[in-house]
């Protein structure tokens, strides 16, 4: 079952994505010994942030909305999560947001020191302003941003982003020009909900990004349609609930695949669940190795 | 997804169960057991945890106004509309044998759901502890199920005046109980926790820990690697007092690890 991102070799594809359970280290460890490949964690940014106020989830029978606001306790006093994680043999990926590429610079090599194994470049927050996908959306500031990082670090860098836009192909071809090892699609599809009964929004922020089964027919056209304008690997992120989802994603020409919202569904344990619905699937379908799936789609 | 999806309800009654504590009614035939909760959304304000403090078709949270959203809480009425999400978390556990309730000051809402369907498998003990007895609230539900009450207060303006964890003491020491279930402030589960043990007893503790999401997703109630919103509130005392954070440590709400 094991994967390979570029460099970069995993016991199986199946990550934790950004923002689901990746603020504290006894988390993380658990993910982890459930059977995931690796985690990814709650993107951090240059200070502490509360992040909004509640309702910041609303729930749904297919998924669920979000506008958690990026709370997080700030890149200085993330060290001791990242060294409790890493001290568990946790393959660890930081995320990290910034309002420019000085701010993201200094985040990704912060997170070198703390000893990840690499970082992930949130470009695609729908939520926040300032950050995110308001950058994420830019092909010029996205080349700057992942510029700026692959000469501040030395580990592989992933650009996560955003389906908020007309051309994601032309965003990731930007970050790939400008030495990104990776892309990471998608972030959750900007969306809202209202109390028809209430007469308002139920999000405190009114927006908030759609995440769940009901975007895995987005992130599968984004995969595929980066696949053909890129050639370094790509990671399919949205609505993954089973080992066929994880199929279809790598079929359409992902390296390996991020979990979220179906942790909510199914707990912290879907990750082992999973990978044994994929290893079923390849053995029934005839696939001995998971670079044998990777992109037939696309051929 | 978890089947909680938000409701919006109507209040059918607002209590007041003394000078400081308030009980909001509403319909919603959820099923529920003792120990569970909802997330409670005031529109405009917050959506804040609470513990259901009646667990029938006519569900009940009960709490002491300490800020925004349990203040606008307070001045709701009947008639008003909020919004719930959940039934979340797991729920207390009879074991077997006699049983001690123990609810010190808001816990109290989250235990005495529990004394009335125990009282049906055995002898129950109640003790109630609060700063004093304007705090104090429920003591008729625990008589009319037909439990023990045993009062403290911090004051003691009504029953024993000290710490509930005296009463506790001493409700162990007389040997018949079998199991103990505790709501209420850290230091005080921290404590019943710690004589339980003492006493070879098992324990069931609800813990409360800042919350978002309620769903298991934010990560922001975590409690060493335990999600106190879906794999709690409640957790047996072995695994609390084996833990790091149990009576030490919490996350604010930005995710910093501090002090409890
Ligand atoms: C599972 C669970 C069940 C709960 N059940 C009840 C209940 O039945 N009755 C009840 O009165 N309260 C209950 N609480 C606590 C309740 O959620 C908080 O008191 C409430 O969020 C305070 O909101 P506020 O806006 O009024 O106060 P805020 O202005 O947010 O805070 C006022 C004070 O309360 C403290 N506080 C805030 N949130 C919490 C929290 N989650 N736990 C402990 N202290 C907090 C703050 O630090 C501050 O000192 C429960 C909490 C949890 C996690
Ligand atoms: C509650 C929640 C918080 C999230 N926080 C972040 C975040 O901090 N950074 C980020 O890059 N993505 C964040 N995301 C997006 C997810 O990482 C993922 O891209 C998206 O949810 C789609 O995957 P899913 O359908 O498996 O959840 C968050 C998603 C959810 C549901
Ligand atoms: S409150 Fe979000 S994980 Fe528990």
């Amino acid at each position: 079952m094991t994967s390979r991102v570029g460099k970069i070799t995993i016991r199986n594809p199946l990550l934790l994505a950004s923002g689901i359970l990746g603020e504290s280290s006894g988390s993380m460890i658990r993910v982890y010994s459930s059977g995931a490949g690796g985690v990814v964690t709650k993107s951090i940014g240059m200070e502490p942030r509360d992040g909004y106020r509640n309702p910041t989830v609303y729930e749904f029978e297919s998924g669920m909305l979000n506008a958690m606001g990026l709370p997080n306790p700030g890149i200085e006093h993330f060290s001791d999560v990242i060294s409790r994680t890493k001290a568990a043999g946790v393959f660890t990926v930081g995320s990290i947001f910034g309002g420019d590429e000085n701010e993201f610079s200094h985040l990704a090599g912060k997170m070198e020191a703390y000893g990840v194994d690499a970082v992930e470049l949130n470009l695609s927050c729908p939520h926040v302003e300032g950050f995110g996908s308001e950058l994420g959306s830019s092909p010029e500031r996205v080349r700057s941003v992942v510029g700026a990082v692959r000469q501040a670090v030395r580990i592989p860098v992933w650009a996560k982003m955003t389906p908020n836009v007309a051309d994601m192909g032309s965003i990731a071809a930007a970050a790939e020009e400008a030495g990104a090892d990776a892309i990471v699609a998608i972030n959750t599809v900007r969306a809202m909900a209202i109390s028809a009964r209430l007469r308002r929004p139920v999000l405190s922020n009114t927006y908030g990004g759609l995440s769940g089964e009901a975007v895995k027919y987005v992130g599968l056209r984004a995969v595929y349609e980066i696949g053909k304008k890129c050639s370094i690997p790509v990671i399919g992120v949205g609505g993954v609930r089973s080992g066929e989802d994880v199929a279809e994603y790598l079929v359409a020409g992902a390296s390996a695949v991020q979990i979220g919202t179906a942790v909510a569904e199914r707990g912290p344990g879907v990750f082992g669940q999973v990978a044994d619905e994929l290893s079923d699937f390849m053995e029934r379908e005839g696939f001995s190795s998971l670079k044998e799936m990777i992109g037939i789609a696309r051929r | 997804m978890q089947g909680g999806n938000l409701r919006i309800v109507e209040i059918a009654e607002v209590v007041k169960e003394s000078p400081s504590i308030w009980t909001i009614r509403y319909r919603d035939p959820s099923p529920s057991k003792p120990g569970q909760f909802v997330m409670v959304w005031v529109p405009g304000v917050d959506e804040v945890p609470m513990s259901l403090s009646y667990t029938g078709d006519e569900k009940g949270i009960t709490f002491r106004p300490i800020g925004e959203t349990t203040r606008a809480l307070s001045e709701l009425s009947a008639g008003d509309r909020i919004g719930v999400r959940g039934i979340y978390g797991n729920s207390f556990t009879r074991t077997g044998g006699e049983v001690l309730v123990v609810g010190g000051g808001t816990g109290i809402a989250s235990v005495i759901a529990a004394v009335e369907p125990f009282v049906s498998d055995g002898k129950v003990h109640a003790a109630l502890g609060a700063r004093s007895r304007e705090e104090l609230f429920f003591e008729d539900r625990v008589i009319s199920a037909g439990a023990e009450l045993h009062i403290s207060t911090d004051d003691g303006s009504k029953g024993h005046k000290g710490f509930i964890t005296d009463v506790v003491r001493r409700l162990l020491g007389s040997g018949w109980i079998a199991q103990v279930i505790a709501c209420g402030p850290e230091k005080m589960l921290y404590n019943t926790a710690l004589i339980a043990r003492e006493f070879g007893v098992p324990g069931q503790y609800s813990v409360e820990r800042y919350m978002k999401c309620g769903i298991g997703v934010c990560d922001a109630c975590s409690l060493d690697g335990r999600l106190v919103c879906r794999d709690g509130p409640v957790f047996d005392g072995d695994f609390l007092l084996g833990s790091e954070d149990f009576g030490r440590f919490r996350l604010s709400p930005n995710g910093t690890r501090i002090p409890v």
